[in-house]
């Protein structure tokens, strides 16, 4: 669907350095937005024994996908080589959604806008969500 | 019909009694067009909006931008009969403007965004809930008229 242009890719990594040290943060923040404003997606932590926005589990898991995040910036130059790995957990361990990427990735957005008002600018905006929905489109790679 | 709880409606009037209309609609429009340009297919009597910059600085859209958030007032008075504040709004956007109802969605996640921008720390999950809940009511009430 979309593909990253120079300017998109240097955004990118320019907003990233700005915010990346709150990387947990925004992680948690954004994973708790998504349980409790949709609350469909809590059907893939069912095992979990506290879904609450800033419980234990809900910080743990913001964290990891965070990590899945400056991963995919440091290889936004071919990001379904570079997250091959994560998509194979996606497709066959995982089988979350596809549309569920979409929903944490507006919820990432929200989070970003909410602590860092200055630096989401419209133009940062339109380069993160496409962004966010190339690495959704690279996790989607091997679902089918 | 939707329920709301009292904290809910009272999240939703402090929302809008609280809001700088001239302030947060130009920015959610311009935000709109910049991010989603297709959204720019309806504003082809608007000037230039060649560019970002250009997009910002445009009075037409500025004005546009106060004129589509006011509409959400009509929500916050009817909140108990959303659906049927609409229709007349709803039958418009369909057979006058052809306003696909996707852009709806896309508008008011742009307005969430520039709210969350706009109200730090102070939107909280609780209020993004309420906040979002209302918009799906609205763009599912703005979407309902059309055949």
């Amino acid at each position: 669907m979309t593909t990253l242009s120079d300017k998109d890719k240097s955004t990118v990594k320019a907003l990233w350095g700005k915010i990346s040290k709150s990387a947990d943060a925004i992680g948690a923040d954004a994973l708790g937005r998504m349980l409790a404003v949709y609350p469909q997606t809590k059907t893939y932590f069912s095992h979990w024994p506290d879904m609450s926005p800033g419980s234990g589990p809900v910080k743990a898991h913001g964290k990891k996908v965070m990590g899945g995040v400056a991963l995919a910036v440091s290889k936004i130059d071919d990001l379904t080589t570079g997250l091959g790995d994560l998509s194979e957990l996606h497709a066959f361990k995982m089988r979350v959604d596809p549309s569920n990427f979409k929903i944490l990735s507006h919820c990432i957005l929200v989070v970003v806008a909410k602590m860092f008002p200055k630096e989401f600018t419209p133009d940062a905006h339109v380069s993160l969500d496409k962004f966010l929905a190339s690495v959704a489109l690279a996790l989607a790679e091997r679902y089918r | 019909m939707v329920e709301w709880t009292q904290q809910e409606r009272s999240i939703i009037a402090g929302i809008f009694a609280n809001l700088n209309y001239e302030d947060i609609g130009p920015k959610a429009l311009a935000r709109c067009l910049i991010v989603y340009p297709w959204t720019q297919r309806y504003f082809g009597a608007y000037g230039d909006l060649s560019t970002p910059d250009a997009i910002k600085g445009n009075a037409k859209i500025a004005a546009h931008g106060v004129k589509v958030l006011h509409g959400l007032d009509r929500a916050v008075k009817n909140m108990d009969n959303i659906n049927e504040a609409y229709s007349e709004l709803s039958v418009l956007h369909s057979d006058k403007l052809h306003v696909d109802p996707d852009n709806f969605r896309i508008l008011g996640d742009c307005l969430t965004v520039v709210i969350a921008a706009n109200l730090g720390d102070a939107f909280t999950v609780e209020t993004q809930c309420a906040f979002q809940k209302f918009l799906a009511v609205v763009v599912f009430a703005l979407g309902r008229k059309y055949h």
